[in-house]
């Protein structure tokens, strides 16, 4: 049981653009615009020119179904767009297309790994939107002596993702925010290594204070270092008497510390009501066939891959926390012995490619079942094949090259029988000792085989021949 | 005036061009102040180039005003504010796009009230415009520009929007006919929004016949509008001179209070008249009616509010010295609205925040429902409904603008159709002295084929459509 | 009834700066309207729905099919200060 001592709540709002559409929400503008100028995939629509319409794009409504299920929420009979009115200049018709009273979903939970074990965060809602435009200050946002405005992303589908203050610790909340990803990619709506794929705004209290919003967070990591500060600044200022106040707080990622963002702004009203322009969805009756077809999701995969390649829980929790190492892990296991793929994909190439911060698209499939087959056909040794994954990750080729350059290949066992015979000829001494019940005098014969076969040989398999020899 | 089959012929005999420089001839000599913008050289490129190559579409030639709130590609399109000058829109509305198609050229941008609020055309930052019949009056609105300019002979056909009754007001004050068609049977893309659940664009001309052709061509299903329905304009087949049979409704409660002694007569005769030709009448009771002036002007007003937030002065119109953001947002729409609009926006603003927006937009939206109740109950007994369009013809320019409440209750006999979205035409039906008086016929949802009919046979056996100014 | 702070809300509220004049000649012009529309309140509305949309329609969709876009050009062209393919407004703060 985890005691939670500070009595911390959090809550997250997460903003989920729903990259994978080919068009945005409510126009037909591509969703394709993150390596292109400023103003170039606009239309009337999202640039908020007079008179231009909205009309409800049918994959984004059922990818945010897709999700509603995915996160175990109702999807509701009755769901309607609002008008969200507030002025900024990247919301290009001075109000922005949401959801308020009917979203699509509501009333589900995640599962995630919490402080002591299985721990489930209820999710309040997830309601549809539009993303607004993107700005760019110069330096600064204060300091900015002018805004500029690309409307490209301005009508992105998004899903706001909406948690109830489950969360008891700011780590719960970066796994929380790991898990709706992986939840996410594997519902195959969301590219999350996008720009601007997955926004946070983060509720977090502690005993005896008010809330506090965090906005303007941008990464997981960043998430987590958010709330750390929050929860030692709120801390702070209750230890010294005072008191904390409820407040919007803009989270500065460079410098990892909260500030307030007080002004006249934050009274906000809001104004809701329903978009006249938009007409009401009945779609809780797609709700059956949708569910249907929703992919295998984190945790049905993970008791899967121990059930179908007798691999341990930890390995396949850890192939399956990323849907791409998932895929990856599973081609590679239909292949060879599934749970020595395991062993390599997961404990071996997951490290390397974690060291050097690569995503699992930086090796070769092809490569990984190379390297398997050479262990397996006992032509390499296991020290010759992380050098192989290595030397693959840093400087590239083919493990055929690899082992030809490197001279990888393991030496023939006469030639380590011959190398054996020799070693117990010119360590007298040792072999004694060993015969005297030393048994770590093996070691140093062990030794001197590997260093005649330049260590090619494996070592395993020289121990087993010294063994033999010495009867 | 002419009529499009006129013109057409017209047109074969000698070629659009011909025509097209008629009009903007007439246009350039008039004191009517019914356009903000003509385009007389796309215009005149559009004529020639028909003339060349032929034209099948039923409009093919014939030159077409339209309200400056409906977006027209590379044509100036102000909805009469100074908050849109020199915007020239990169698209064309819905309509327009049927109009091109038709063939139809469009000659100019109509004048009308600042953002279609207003019965008078007098709030249009570019100045009043003025009624044909009597020059010191209002030509009505906010459709006024449109309805002027057919009326002046300054164009055969025009399109206006209906809001609250700005097509028929005008209609009436000026003695042509104009159309509020069923909510969604023509596309609002492209329409500025100035009240997107009560809005209709609609068509203008000197005869039904010419309204029921023009509509024709620009009803219709449009996948960019989701409040439009799939149907397909045909109704010029609807235009029989035989009311046998046809039941009229008079809803007693517009012809009440306020209603002028002319007005009320010359309606109840046409009644009458159409009753010589085999309509039966009977009153009806729509005893809502007192309250939908109020939630009309709310939920037109908290509409409108929002609507309007997006005239920032960043991506379109008028941008005045740079402050901090917010500050210049605020000097913009104090520099480019008028006093109306203003007016409007915070009446809008107020009626939706915390606090009051059960007590205005609800309760607005509430009787709303009743008012489309007491229609449904009207139609379960009548075919169509006779009432006057205005309770008065035409008032003196300057008479009203300074009085809110008395210009919003000459809308007092348009809104409640708006309120609960059905057709209605007005065409006219008498004179008050020298000013064209018009009456509506209102028709069940999607039935224009009733309305049109009824107008057309009124029309067929009276004269008052073709006094001219 | 509205009063000159309560104009000064509404005012910022809806980002229209109002001067003094304004607000003087306003505030009795909106309270006689607001005053008007207190009819409403006689109106007997127990148990009944707010009509949002007159056609009773719903389900309206569009497919997720790329349509032409405006060029940068088309989009630029109405903006009063634009720098580099940007729109530029005034600085935040
Ligand atoms: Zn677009």
């Amino acid at each position: 049981m985890y005691e939670n001592p500070d009595g911390v709540m959090i809550g997250l709002e997460v903003h989920v653009q729903l990259n994978k559409l080919r068009t945005k929400v409510f126009c037909g503008c591509t969703t394709d615009y993150h390596n292109d100028p400023p103003n170039s995939h606009v239309c009337p629509v999202c640039l908020g020119l007079p008179g231009s319409l909205p009309v409800i794009n049918k994959k984004a409504v059922e990818a945010a179904i897709k999700v509603g299920l995915a996160l175990n929420c109702t999807i509701e009979e009755h769901t309607q767009f609002y008008r969200k009115n507030y002025y900024y200049p990247d919301l290009p018709k001075g109000f922005q297309i949401t959801q308020y009273d009917f979203p699509i979903s509501s009333g589900g939970y995640i599962t995630i790994e919490g402080e002591d074990g299985e721990h489930r965060v209820g999710i309040t809602r997830a309601h549809m939107e539009e993303d607004p435009g993107r700005l760019v200050h110069e330096g600064t946002i204060d300091k900015s002596k002018y805004t500029l405005i690309d409307y490209n992303r301005s009508g992105m589908a998004l899903l706001e993702v909406v948690s109830d203050p489950d969360m008891r610790s700011p780590k719960e909340a970066r796994r929380y925010l790991d898990k709706l990803r992986n939840i996410l990619e594997y519902l195959d709506i969301f590219d999350g290594d996008l720009e601007g794929a997955l926004r946070v705004d983060a509720n977090i209290s502690i005993m005896g204070g008010q809330r506090a919003e965090i906005k303007n967070i941008s990464s997981h990591k960043g998430a987590e270092r958010a709330l750390l500060f929050e929860i030692v600044r709120q801390k702070n200022v209750l230890r010294r008497g005072g008191v904390v106040v409820q407040e919007t707080r803009h989270f500065d990622e460079a410098r990892e510390i909260t500030l307030s963002m007080r002004s006249k702004e934050e009274a906000h009203d809001y104004r809701y009501f329903p978009e006249p322009d938009l007409v009401p969805l009945k779609i809780s009756g797609w709700a059956p066939a949708i569910k249907a077809i929703l992919p295998e999701l984190p945790d049905a995969r993970r008791l899967r891959f121990v059930e179908q390649y007798g691999i341990t829980d930890d390995h396949a929790k850890a192939l399956t926390s990323e849907r791409k190492f998932a895929i990856f892990y599973e081609d590679v296991a239909k292949k060879v012995d599934p749970k020595m793929a395991a062993v390599w994909v997961c404990d071996v190439l997951k490290g390397e490619l974690n060291y050097r911060d690569l995503p699992v698209e930086a090796f070769n499939k092809e490569h990984m079942l190379s390297v398997i087959y050479l262990l397996m056909n006992k032509k390499i040794t296991e020290d010759g094949a992380v050098d192989i994954i290595r030397t693959l990750l840093d400087k590239g080729g083919t493990p055929d090259e690899v082992v030809k350059e490197k001279g990888l290949l393991k030496v023939e066992d006469d030639i380590v029988s011959t190398a054996a015979e020799e070693a117990i000829k010119e360590n007298l001494q040792a072999v004694a000792d060993y015969r005297a019940g030393k048994e770590k005098a093996l070691n140093s014969l062990v030794g001197a085989v590997m260093k005649k076969t330049k260590g090619r040989a494996d070592a395993r398999t020289a121990r087993e021949i010294l063994l033999d020899k010495l009867g | 005036m002419a009529s499009i089959n006129e013109l057409t012929e017209r047109i074969h005999a000698d070629s659009s061009e011909e025509i097209v420089a008629e009009y903007l001839e007439r246009i350039t000599n008039s004191r009517l102040n019914a356009f903000i913008t003509v385009s007389k050289e796309s215009a005149l490129l559009q004529a020639q180039e028909i003339d060349a190559k032929g034209h099948d579409g039923p409009l093919a030639g014939i030159p077409i005003a339209i309200k400056d709130n409906i977006s027209t590609k590379g044509i100036m399109t102000t909805c009469a504010s100074k908050i849109l000058t020199g915007y020239i829109p990169p698209y064309d509305a819905h309509v327009i796009e049927k109009l091109k198609n038709a063939g139809a050229i469009i000659i100019g941008k109509t004048n009308m009230d600042e953002f279609a609020m207003g019965s008078s055309t007098e709030t249009s930052f570019y100045g009043p415009t003025l009624n044909a019949w009597d020059m010191t009056r209002v030509p009505g609105g906010s459709s006024g520009g449109s309805a002027a300019a057919v009326a002046g002979g300054e164009a055969p056909l025009s399109l206006g929007s209906d809001t609250g009754g700005s097509v028929r007001c005008p209609a009436s004050f000026c003695g042509v006919v104009g159309l509020k068609p069923t909510y969604g049977v023509i596309s609002r893309y492209g329409l500025i929004s100035y009240a997107n659940s009560l809005e209709q664009i609609g068509p203008f001309a000197s005869s039904v016949r010419d309204v029921a052709t023009l509509f024709d061509v620009i009803a219709g299903h449009d996948p960019r509008d989701s409040t439009s329905v799939k149907r397909e304009g045909n109704y010029s087949p609807a235009l029989e001179n035989d009311v046998n049979g046809l039941k009229i409704g008079i809803p007693e409660e517009y012809f009440g209070e306020g209603i002028d002694r002319n007005v009320e007569k010359s309606v109840r005769d046409a009644i009458n008249t159409l009753e010589e030709l085999g309509a039966t009448s009977m009153e009806v009771k729509m005893p809502h009616t007192k309250y939908a002036l109020s939630a009309y002007y709310i939920i037109a007003m908290s509409e409108a509010s929002s609507n309007l937030a997006r005239f920032d002065g960043m991506r379109y119109g008028l941008r005045t010295e740079d402050h901090d953001w917010h500050t210049t947002f605020s000097h913009v729409r104090a520099d480019g609205f008028g006093d109306e609009v203003k007016r409007r926006i915070l009446l809008g603003t107020y009626a939706l925040s915390a606090g009051y927006l059960d007590k205005y937009y609800l309760k607005a939206l509430k009787i709303r429902t009743l008012i489309k109740q007491d229609f449904e109950r009207a139609f379960k007994d009548a075919d169509v409904l006779i009432a006057p369009t205005m309770p008065y013809p035409a008032f003196k320019i300057g008479e009203k603008i300074d009085d809110p409440i008395s210009l919003y209750l000459a809308d007092v006999e348009t809104v409640p159709i708006n309120l609960a979205g059905v057709p209605s035409i007005s065409l006219p039906c008498g004179f008050s002295g020298s000013l064209p008086i018009g009456m509506q016929v209102i028709g069940k949802h999607f039935d224009e084929a009733a309305i049109l009919r009824t107008a057309y046979t009124f029309e067929e056996n009276t004269d008052f459509h073709k006094e001219g100014s | 009834m509205i009063g000159k702070k309560d104009l000064e809300h509404i005012g910022w509220l809806a980002r229209l700066e109002l001067s003094e004049e304004d607000k003087e000649k306003y505030t009795p012009k909106l309270n006689s309207i607001l005053d008007y529309f207190g009819e409403i309140d006689k109106a007997d509305t127990e148990g009944v729905e707010p009509l949002y949309h007159v056609l009773p329609m719903n389900n309206v969709f569009r497919e997720d099919v790329p349509t032409r876009s405006l060029s940068q050009e088309e989009a630029l062209s109405n903006a009063p200060k634009n720098q580099d393919g940007f729109i530029k407004a005034p600085r935040m703060m």
